[in-house]
């Protein structure tokens, strides 16, 4: 069952070939069996599970199966579940049972998914590695001496590796992009807006967005009909009416103009992993696609704008972790100041605290017009380089990471090396674009993953490039090592 | 030498609404400790700010009272400080882009003068909790300090005046002025006991003639006018004394203790005020439109100084007077209500600002809790008006309904108090007065009139006394002119 | 623009982080080459743009004033580290 897509493991329970519960049993089974290689877990819900999976197989004898309905599924540990710890991956929240479910979680249990457990991930989505978390880092199914990238790292090895058939995941500056690149699975990263924040733990506010990962574009275009829509109780979530995803996927490529821009294939790139985008981009020109060269001359101060905002944005977000109302609290502390510095300090891993201190500073007294609106003002020009860019094209593409998967600790020494990893991510962020990763290739037997950056609000469009490439090509389908048993 | 007191206001204005700034907790006074704190109060992981409708629309309307440009667009931005009492690590506010620009308000001293105070802008932000600091320790016996947020989210304006003041009389004038604003338009209860509205004072001083401002201390968080009034003069004092010993002005936050009439330096941090503003990423730019504006225009009650303005005008009381009535639009509601009702304005005023204040006043209470109705108050003063009571039985009455014995005519009624009008039974109690009192009643005839006009009060006051107060005093003063004068047994 | 150790001691507190001695340098040499990577910011040519805080052009909803929210003190407070009668507790703060 599990080398099943969502979208055939969804035809396969409404044509009664298997019930929800013997799917949640299965890959229960699977996470049990294979995870203590991968680490992709930080919570296993194996009751509630059992219990969603009854009450989905019931709704579908009643005939009231939801759009998910009895498909497994496993949440980032970024969003609240309420009654289930939600770590963030940090020792801050190792005690943290949310009170609450983010509107993601409610909205894919409407759906009749079935949530088997919560995902590891960089410390408060902050990394490219999954390195930073405080459970430990998250191997590679591909190979497990390697990264999977991050910080949806979780998400993304457990996909791969077919202990979860889909996962939600989040994307600040290419969270669920770069992982799904380096782990060969399908990952969307929806526009700012069109999913709701709600419960989705903050890193940096004005660039988070929730999304998903499978291992097919059509799966994620199913798990974002579920999770899309208006959310009163996050301002920055769009009322705009959801579109038919599905609908859209199979529409023939001809006539789509595709723009690729020189900077997402700098001189300095690995080559095979340029070969590759090039490869899949001509297998979209083959099925009428036009190739239209483009410029988005200040996409390369993407990262340093990025290191601006997101850390400042973060810096304030994470001073509610203060060891008053939750979250973890040092032993004994002296006094007041004592008590938030050394909660803070002991709380938060090294990462965590750099940011912190960046953020800091960058909106300390002095340095605000320097750095913080100097950022944002970069902001505003790639923005509007982009929305050039869509006046002649539909959608851009180019390879998702200048790098295929790197070793464990290797970019440990050096934070910058490590910030390069979403060079190419972090645009779509900034200008709020939605965008998705898709396995297209192999070098040295590792993923490569192509993105495709969509105008604002045309999920629909870029969904159906992924897919008529999918149908075309079977990248999707390769299996990495750990769970290669079907 | 001669020093020059230079005041200016921050003044905090808790909206009255139901719901919070950005969560749909409850705002009222007075529950359980952290009974009304939400998700979003408590700043759980995850949780987002939507901003409350009827708190953009009060602080639009302050803006229109007193005439200051509206923010079409204004942006709340995130002031970061730690504080236990401050759930997200950041107060919710604005800064750069407040709701409302500059205005002006006109203040009255109680001599009459006039002054105009610059309010500099005002801005929407959202209250922190608060800290208990009694009665909390840990398993060691060391004080522990207890944190209740139902009051964090609470919105609230910042009112922000230029430094126009140049007395603590003319500060408590202005904060009197705002806070008969703020409760006449509806956008605050004004209760000030409950921290509906308080006040941080900057006060410098300089020597007459510079033009130099000195160097400002702000005292922080005054509840009543009152400690206003006392904080200034006490924080004067003390500068200047500093000043003419050669000392320096710090600039500090200071504290003042009501109780004792002293104030002391905050501990201050050399970071105290890096405060990192930046734009609040989970809310967008809040856009009023001119219909908005209008709209809300429309809605807006008549503002003190016009009702100041009118009650002169219209019912011929001084400006004083309409002053005070004007500036509560509870008192000035119960005035015309009263007025309407008695048919005399005069008298009303008189009543409402004597006997009703005097009574709330004692009884700590506002005129929305008065026991006696404005109905009431106006049905006493009508039966002053016709005879059937004097004012000092008035007194008498007004007492009773307040104490809940019923209306004025049944109080009138059941105690029988009606006034003595009838000409028959008052001339025998005037004839029995004069025959009880034949002595004086000879000297009186003896004396001459100006020794007589002293002499008369005696004869009345027996006469009250033998009617319990009851007689017409006008008739009492007639019948006693004409007995006095006859000879006995004429 | 670069970290002195003073900077980051200013810069630690108002982040009410601890700072080991210690670890200091090192993370002052850290934190230095990510502002030298920031730096390339100064590169930019942004003219008269406007700053962008917000990746839409969207303005601020309303809700209505209705008290929504009911009192979840016993479910919240179990998650604090310390309570009583009803008040999260901490130590004594002096002003």
């Amino acid at each position: 069952m599990h080398s099943l897509t969502l979208t055939e493991l969804n035809a396969g329970l409404a044509r009664g070939d298997y019930s929800a519960r013997e799917l949640t049993e299965h890959f229960l089974q699977r996470i049990q069996t294979l995870d203590p290689q991968l680490n992709s877990f930080v919570s296993i819900t194996a009751e509630q599970a059992l219990a969603q999976a009854d009450a989905a197989d019931a709704a579908r004898a009643r005939g009231e199966a939801g759009l998910l309905n009895g498909l497994p599924i496993a949440h980032k540990d970024i969003f609240c579940t309420r009654g289930v710890r939600t770590s963030c991956g940090s020792k801050m929240l190792d005690n943290f049972i949310a009170p609450y479910d983010a509107n993601i979680v409610e909205r894919m249990r409407a759906a009749g998914a079935v949530m088997l457990g919560k995902t590891n991930m960089d410390e408060f989505a902050m990394g490219s590695s999954n390195e930073t978390s405080y459970y430990g880092p998250v191997k590679n199914p591909w190979d497990t001496s390697r990264v999977p990238g991050g910080s949806s790292g979780g998400s993304a090895a457990a996909v791969a590796a077919r202990l979860i058939p889909a996962a939600t995941a989040s994307d600040t500056g290419g969270s669920i992009r770069q992982p799904a690149a380096l782990t060969g699975v399908t990952g969307l990263k929806p526009t700012y807006g069109r999913v709701s924040r709600w419960g989705m733990i903050a890193f940096a506010s004005s660039l988070d967005q929730a999304g998903a990962m499978a291992n097919s574009a059509a799966d994620c275009a199913l798990l974002l009909q579920a999770m899309a829509g208006h959310d009163s109780r996050d301002s920055t979530c769009v009322a705009r009416p959801v579109d038919n995803y599905l609908g859209e996927l199979e529409k023939p490529l001809a006539g789509l103009r595709i723009g690729v821009p020189a900077e997402f294939f700098p001189a300095d790139l690995d080559s095979r992993i340029a070969d590759q985008a090039h490869a899949a981009l001509a297998e979209l020109e083959r099925q009428g696609a036009t190739l239209v060269p483009v410029a988005l001359p200040s996409v390369h101060l993407s990262v340093p704008a990025y290191y601006v905002i997101a850390p400042a944005e973060a810096s304030s977000n994470l001073a509610r972790f203060d060891g008053v109302r939750y979250g973890y609290r040092c032993d004994n502390p002296a006094d007041l100041e004592d008590m938030f510095k050394r909660s803070r300090s002991e709380g938060f891993g090294a990462e965590v605290k750099r940011r912190i201190l960046v953020g800091t500073y960058a909106l300390s007294h002095g340095y605000y017009d320097a750095y913080y609106l100097k950022a944002q003002k970069v902001r505003r020009l790639i923005s509007n380089e982009f929305a050039r860019a869509f006046e002649q094209v539909d959608v851009l593409m180019g390879p998702t990471t200048p790098e295929i998967a790197f070793g464990i600790g290797a970019k440990n020494d050096d934070p910058v090396t490590m910030y390069m990893a979403d060079a190419f991510t972090i645009g779509a962020n900034l200008a709020g674009l939605p965008a998705l990763s898709m396995p297209a290739g192999l070098v040295d037997g590792l993923p490569v993953g192509v993105q495709v950056i969509g105008n604002y609000f045309r999920e629909a469009q870029i969904l159906n490039v992924a897919h008529r490439f999918q149908q075309a090509t079977d990248w999707h389908r390769a299996r990495p090592a750990v769970g290669d048993d079907a | 030498m001669s020093w020059e007191t230079v005041i200016g206001l921050e003044v905090h204005v808790q909206l009255s609404t139901a719901s919070k700034i950005f969560s749909g907790a409850s705002t009222a006074f007075g529950a359980e400790p952290n009974s009304q704190a939400s998700l979003v109060d408590l700043a759980m992981p995850g949780t987002l700010p939507v901003l409350n409708r009827e708190a953009v629309r009060k602080a639009v309307k302050f803006g229109l009272a007193i005439n200051a440009e509206i923010g079409k667009r204004s942006v709340f931005e995130r002031k970061n400080y730690f504080y236990p009492d401050l759930p997200k690590g950041y107060q919710t506010t604005q800064l750069a882009e407040p709701i409302v620009g500059a205005g002006v308000i006109e203040i009255q001293l109680e001599d009459g003068t006039r002054k105009n105070v610059r309010i500099h802008h005002a801005h929407l932000e959202e209250d922190a909790g608060k800290s208990l600091h009694e009665d909390f320790f840990d398993e060691q016996g060391q004080g522990m300090t207890g944190i209740d947020l139902n009051r964090a989210g609470t919105p609230l304006i910042e009112i922000v005046t230029e430094p126009d003041m140049r007395s603590a009389e003319e500060a408590v004038a202005c904060a009197r002025k705002l806070h008969s604003i703020v409760t006449s338009i509806g956008i605050c209860d004004g209760h000030m006991a409950q921290g509906s509205m308080r006040f941080d004072v900057n006060v410098s001083v300089r020597k007459q003639g510079d033009p130099k401002l000195g160097t400002r201390t702000e005292t922080k968080n005054l509840n009543s006018f009152k400690f206003m009034e006392a904080a200034i003069k006490l924080e004067v004092d003390r500068q200047i004394d500093l000043l003419e010993d050669g000392g320096t002005i710090e600039q500090e936050t200071r504290l003042y203790n009501g109780d004792t009439n002293t104030a002391r330096s905050m501990r201050t941090k050399e970071d105290a005020n890096d405060y990192r503003y930046f734009p609040c990423p989970d809310l967008l730019p809040v856009i009023i439109t001119d219909e908005d504006i209008e709209a809300l225009r429309a809605e807006l009650p008549e503002l003190p100084d016009a009702r100041q303005a009118r009650f002169s005008a219209e019912y011929g009381l001084s400006d004083y007077d309409a002053g005070i009535l004007a500036g509560d639009r509870a008192v000035a509601d119960y005035f015309e209500a009263a007025a309407q009702a008695a048919g005399d304005a005069k008298l009303a005023a008189n009543w409402v600002i004597g006997d009703v204040a005097g009574q709330l006043n004692a009884a700590g209470i506002t005129i929305e809790q008065c026991p006696l109705s404005a109905a009431d108050l106006g049905q006493m003063i009508q039966r002053i008006q016709d005879g059937t009571i004097s004012s000092k039985i008035a007194k008498q009455v007004f007492e009773a309904c307040w104490n809940g014995e019923g209306t004025p005519d049944e109080v009138i009624e059941a105690r029988g108090l009606k006034q003595m009008s009838d000409t028959g039974e008052l001339e025998k109690i005037v004839d029995q007065v004069i025959a009880d009192n034949a002595t004086q009643a000879e000297a009186f005839r003896a004396a001459d009139e100006g020794k007589q006009k002293k002499m008369f009060g005696f004869f009345v006051g027996q006469v009250m006394k033998l009617t319990q107060g009851k007689a017409n005093p006008q008739q009492v003063n007639a019948l006693l002119q004409e007995k006095l004068k006859e000879t006995p047994g004429a | 623009m670069a970290l002195d150790p003073q900077d980051l001691a200013r810069v630690a507190h108002l982040a009410r982080l601890h700072l080991d001695p210690a670890d200091s340098d090192a993370l002052a040499e850290r934190l230095n080459r990510i502002l030298g990577m920031i730096d390339h910011l100064q590169d930019a040519d942004v003219g008269e743009i406007e700053p962008m805080a917000h990746p839409m052009d969207m303005v601020q909803t309303l809700r209505d004033d209705t008290v929504t929210d009911t009192d979840i003190r016993t479910t919240v407070q179990p998650l604090a580290p310390a309570t009583e009668a009803g008040c999260y507790l901490v130590p004594r703060v002096i002003e």
